[in-house]
């Protein structure tokens, strides 16, 4: 594995770059397409109101493929992710017209391990709403 | 009703092995608008050190929770799985799923927990290769929300 950040380099309190990440209708139809995931909710508004949401919303699994591509834009080899958690606190949710919505990603180094090794925190939201919750990963650095 | 207990610890066989091929892994890179080029140019996964082109950390989700499957679906644990949502998901990565690996799932009940009528439920799924070498263990909380709440999870 080849990182292109350095461990030295890294302190606590270290930002990686913030992204945003778009993500429409045609968004989650692509995204159930290649994941598998066919849950109505995904995609059908009459469905997921039915069931009690207010929306159409995105997969979790979704969100949580879009927050760690900060850490792997910035690590560069997205094999240096050697742990990654999340728990999904609120749904993304995704109107049905032409911006869709948004996910806005932070991180910041939250602890220096052994072994060249970090822990990273993430900051998913949505809107207002955090929609990603105690959303860690552990990275090998060069 | 509660989730029965003595369910905690139950390991299901193994799956039948999973090839992952390479259009798949540029499929899913592309749905979700990933162009890291270790996910779709072999010349540049091994100019990280990787044999053939790898997987988005996520990818392997697809086919953990389709192990997951033999727990969800086991007619004696008796899950409402019309009321599921996804809690929270974790990844321990030994190495990085690639192209060529032929994977299989062995998925065990690593708890059962009931809170405010939620039935709680975590699923350990461990991946091997072909050659029986750990490649990543899954953790999947799923809860099956009591019947008079509102959808809140993903």
């Amino acid at each position: 594995m080849t990182a292109k950040i350095a461990y030295g380099d890294v302190e606590v309190g270290t930002e990686l770059p913030a992204q945003s990440f778009p993500v429409t209708r045609a968004t989650l139809v692509q995204y159930a397409g290649a994941s598998g995931d066919f849950n109505p909710i995904h995609w059908n508004e009459k469905f997921a109101r039915e069931v009690g949401l207010p929306d159409v919303i995105a997969h979790g699994m979704f969100t949580m493929a879009e927050a760690i591509r900060v850490v792997t834009d910035w690590v560069g080899d997205p094999g240096a992710v050697v742990e990654y958690g999340v728990r999904f606190t609120k749904p993304v949710i995704v109107p049905n017209d032409d911006k869709g919505a948004t996910i806005e990603v932070s991180a910041k180094v939250a602890a220096v391990l052994d072994d060249n090794r970090v822990r990273v925190d993430l900051l998913a939201k949505s809107g207002d709403q955090k929609v990603l919750g105690m959303s860690r990963a552990v990275v090998q650095l060069a | 009703m509660a989730l029965d207990q003595s369910f905690v610890g139950r390991s299901y066989p193994p799956t039948d092995p999973y090839e992952v091929g390479r259009e798949k892994i540029r499929e899913f890179a592309e749905a979700v608008g990933d162009t890291n080029p270790a996910y779709a140019d072999t010349e540049a996964a091994k100019a990280l050190g990787h044999p053939d082109v790898i997987a988005p950390p996520t990818f392997v989700f697809a086919i953990t929770f389709k192990a997951a499957g033999q727990v969800i679906e086991d007619p004696q644990l008796g899950l409402d799985y019309s009321r599921v949502v996804h809690g929270d998901q974790k990844f321990a990565y030994t190495r990085p799923v690639r192209a060529g690996d032929r994977l299989t799932v062995t998925s065990t009940i690593e708890a059962i927990k009931s809170m405010a009528g939620n039935d709680i439920l975590d699923i350990r799924g461990e991946v091997h290769d072909e050659a029986g070498e750990h490649v990543v263990t899954a953790w999947t909380k799923l809860v099956a929300r009591a019947a008079e709440t509102v959808a809140e999870g993903a």
